[in-house]
């Protein structure tokens, strides 16, 4: 007896509720998109400039007491948390202090650096840092930029890609469900004003990655049936292919979030942003690669017959008007 | 019919094989390292017994490459500098207006009186007063401009000038400045090189990013603190004679001098002559050691020639002062006793042992050429970094013993092929990483989670397929051959989106992006490897072997 996540004869309409997909999508974008520019996101300081330290204490963290000893040194903006972890010894406590990055000039005073230092450890003199990073605003700068350019880099190699291997309807559906899925992320990371930085710009293109695969997958078997089923509508095709390809979603889905489950319960707090935002990408690519990309392609409609010479061969756009 | 060609085979099982040989080192991590570590001293001459046990404690046959761990991982410092190559520009101008000034003195008569104005830092305003000499005064500045050769082969002088009215400007060339550039970053590099290298580290990392900037790596460090020391003074060390003493900061120095204040005390300043006598470059050695009153101070030792000329010169000069300048700040200025024709002495100031040590290093390593300016700088603990290697671990077996069992639940026994294979994908990911000598960091490890994960999913699009071509292939051996065949091109675009992903990641990301793109990238490779070859030999192998009527995926 295997052990089965759908039946293999599923035959699932999935276009029935296709306006209501469609509907939550766009809402869940607005508010992700209306987030993002009302709460902003929560920087680290890679993109953002400042010094972040990690606090090892024995002694229970007590949040205002930290602030206390750090406000005195007058450093302006000061953001402490408290770590926790399941990994963690029992007098361990551990917490991240963040400091913005200093008026004046592009160096990193090791100097204050230190003060923080001294200052935390009048608290518990046995207290470590086991890291100390420290980003100038000039960095900080550039890193927002190639960020930005990698995910639009990807995007557009991935667009260029499914244009050459199908056609431009696939690759305008894969593209929307892309979108849908970085807007989303990075609408759950100001929501949760979860630290934003560039392991998460990582996790965003590795998202990426994983929708288009889902997407692809779906798309393939859609150009197969259109080429065996000549006779069947657009929507029929769309529908068959999904159900054909659900079982391996699925499938890939559960196995991807088994190991990244491992990884956020056990893999420790230094990347557990990091593993949630795959987590999560994962999650609403599978939704995106089944619901949006697929939507869009019926919306846009797609060429029919594969076996005839195209008329309009040779040009990308011969059949807009179809 | 389903079949795969003896050669075929013999080449996948190579592959694997070989691919396992070169992961197996990082099985034994700590061993392996201390083979290696003995094996480079052994190769650079030296030998005792001791060094020959550590380098027996793994066999020569083997591979011994080894994944490199990232600073994340093994704890350490990482800085970015950024070289202040401007500096260059400015103080080359600036040593550039005593021959301006020279060349144009000598043609008074027609140029009339030469002025220096004030500029900004990247160029060089030159007065005349006779404005009939403007062409003759232009015609001088060119000419004192020397060729450069620069890589596109346009012959080009190093500086540019312009008349404007009985105003001079001279600025440097771009090729110049090109060319000043990059000679300023390649010393620069060499003397961080020399500088990090003096307080023996291991394997520190050294790197040209961009145009301006260097990358300094540095593991097993505590705090960044220690290298941002090493690095934060450019230690310009030059003896000059001294003039005179003056109280504040605007007093005039005079033509040819300069102002220097002192290091320790307040408010005194030193009128010194601008050329100084001899400098750090001609220091052959420098070393901690200690006054007559006991107080640290660095001993130094020049080269043959510059001990001949600072002879000469406390000869001719006994009982006037001179000064020891460091990075333009007086650190002493004692009175010459007597002739010192050996070429040694000693440094004193108010230096502490730690002080004086580092003066000591960063004497013997040489000056920077320019300033530097820190952007980034981040320190990991080794504990962190060993509890994140720890975590990492666990979180992978256990992800991997829940996959496996999950796909023995779904496939059966095409599920245990799926699991074989995958094993081998993970050793294979590692054998790459240790071929290439790529660093593994943190968000990497993630990477190769993320690979356990997704790897299954090419086999998946197999299995799923075959079970599809169960219903209406005749028999299981044309089902298995169509379920790979119809597959395929699949998996090819599906994993070709996730590679240009990775590829992407790994040119515009740094440091721990570029790690997790690495083993995303291999992870994509070995994948698709081992699901369309690996899998498929041990299915064809064991189908060849039992012939059954009918299977179940």
């Amino acid at each position: 007896m295997r052990l089965r996540l759908v039946r293999d004869d599923t035959s699932i309409d999935f276009f029935s509720k296709a306006r209501i997909w469609l509907g939550i999508s766009m809402v869940a974008m607005v508010v992700a998109f209306a987030s993002f520019l009302i709460q902003g996101l929560n920087y680290g300081i890679d993109f953002q400039g400042g010094t972040s330290i990690r606090t090892d204490s024995a002694i229970v963290v007590d949040v205002a007491q930290y602030r206390s000893v750090l406000e005195a040194l007058d450093l302006g903006d000061i953001s402490i948390a408290e770590v926790d972890d399941p990994l963690f010894d029992e007098d361990q406590h551990v917490a991240l202090v963040r400091v913005q990055a200093q008026e004046g000039d592009e160096r990193i005073a090791s100097e204050t650096i230190e003060a923080i230092q001294t200052a935390l450890r009048t608290i518990d003199p046995g207290m470590t840092f086991p890291s100390v990073e420290s980003v100038g605003p000039k960095v900080s700068g550039e890193l927002i930029q190639t960020a930005i350019i990698a995910v639009a880099l990807a995007v557009v190699a991935i667009l260029l890609y499914i244009w050459m291997r199908f056609e431009w309807q696939f690759a305008v559906g894969a593209v929307v469900a892309l979108a849908h899925d970085v807007i989303l992320t990075i609408g759950i990371f100001s929501e949760l004003q979860i630290k934003f930085d560039l392991a998460i710009i990582a996790a965003l293109l590795t998202i990426v990655g994983y929708s288009i695969n889902d997407t692809v997958i779906v798309f393939d078997r859609v150009r197969e049936n259109l080429r065996k089923y000549k006779k069947k509508d657009l929507k029929e095709v769309l529908n068959l292919s999904i159900n054909e390809t659900l079982s391996r979603t699925l499938m890939t889905s559960v196995t991807t979030m088994l190991a990244l489950l491992a990884l956020f319960i056990l893999g420790g707090d230094v990347i557990r942003g990091f593993v949630f935002a795959m987590m999560w990408g994962v999650l609403i690519g599978t939704y995106s690669s089944i619901f949006v990309a697929s939507t869009i392609l019926l919306v846009l409609g797609v060429k029919r017959d594969w076996s005839k010479k195209d008329p309009s061969a040779g040009t990308k756009y011969g059949h807009i008007e179809t | 019919m389903l079949n795969i060609s003896f050669s075929k085979l013999v080449m996948i099982w190579l592959t694997v094989i070989v691919g396992l040989a070169f992961a197996l080192p990082n099985g034994f991590y700590g061993r392996v390292e201390t083979h290696n570590d003995a094996m480079a001293i052994i190769d650079a001459g030296q030998t005792n017994a001791e060094l020959e046990a550590d380098a027996a404690q793994w066999p020569s046959f083997l591979p011994s490459n080894l994944v490199n761990l990232g600073l994340d991982l093994r704890g350490g410092a990482h800085l970015l500098v950024e070289v202040q190559v401007e500096d260059v520009h400015a103080s080359f101008l600036e040593g550039f207006w005593p021959s301006v000034r020279d060349a144009l003195a000598a043609e008074r008569d027609t140029v009339g009186f030469v002025t220096r104005e004030d500029s900004p830092a990247t160029e060089l305003r030159v007065r005349i007063s006779e404005p009939e000499g403007a062409t003759q005064a232009f015609q001088i500045a060119r000419g004192l401009g020397s060729p450069v050769a620069s890589f596109t082969g346009a012959a080009s002088t190093n500086i540019d000038v312009e008349i404007d009215g009985t105003l001079l400007t001279i600025t440097l060339s771009e090729a110049e400045m090109v060319a000043m550039n990059e000679r300023t970053i390649m010393q620069t590099l060499e003397i961080i090189r020399r500088r990090i290298d003096e307080v023996g580290t291991r394997e520190p990392t050294i790197q040209r990013q961009g145009s301006e900037r260097i990358l300094v790596q540095v593991p097993g460090v505590g705090s960044a603190n220690e290298i941002i020391e090493l690095l934060g003074t450019t230690a310009q060390l030059t003896f000059n004679p001294v003039l005179g003493r003056a109280a504040d900061a605007d007093a005039s120095p005079g033509t040819g001098n300069i102002l220097v204040p002192a290091l320790d005390e307040p408010n005194v300043f030193y009128i010194l002559e601008r050329r100084p006598v001899v400098t750090g470059e001609d220091l052959e050695n420098a070393q901690l050691d200690f006054d007559q009153n006991g107080r640290p101070a660095v001993a130094f030792r020049f080269n043959t020639s510059a001990a001949r000329e600072f002879g000469d010169y406390t000869l001719e000069n006994i009982g006037s002062p001179f000064a020891i300048v460091l990075d333009n700040q007086v650190i002493s200025a004692p009175t010459i006793q007597s002739h010192i024709p050996g070429g040694s002495g000693i440094i004193t100031g108010n230096f502490d042992v730690e002080e004086a040590t580092n003066l000591a290093v960063l004497l013997r390593a040489g000056a920077l050429p320019a300033e530097l300016t820190f952007l980034e700088e981040r320190t990991i603990g080794p504990e962190l970094g060993a509890d994140s290697i720890a975590a990492g671990q666990i979180a992978c077996i256990v992800a991997a013993i829940a996959i496996l069992v999950y796909m023995v639940l779904s496939y059966g026994l095409f599920g245990v092929f799926a699991n074989i294979a995958l094993i081998i994908n993970v050793g294979l990911i590692f054998g790459l990483l240790s071929i290439v000598g790529a660093t593994l960091t943190l968000p990497g490890i993630a990477g190769i989670v993320l690979t356990i994960g997704m790897a299954v999913d090419a086999n998946v699009i197999v299995f799923e397929r075959i079970r599809e071509e169960l219903k209406t292939a005749k028999g299981p051996a044309r089902a298995i051959e169509l379920g790979y065949e119809r597959a395929l091109s699949s998996i090819i675009d599906a994993n070709i989106t996730t590679f240009m992903t990775a590829v992407i990641l790994f040119t515009i990301g740094s440091g721990p992006v570029s790690g997790f793109a690495v083993t995303l990238g291999f992870g994509i490779v070995t994948s698709v490897f081992t699901a369309i070859f690996v899998t498929r030999s041990l299915i064809v192998i064991w189908f060849s072997r039992t012939r059954p009527k009918t299977i179940e995926v």
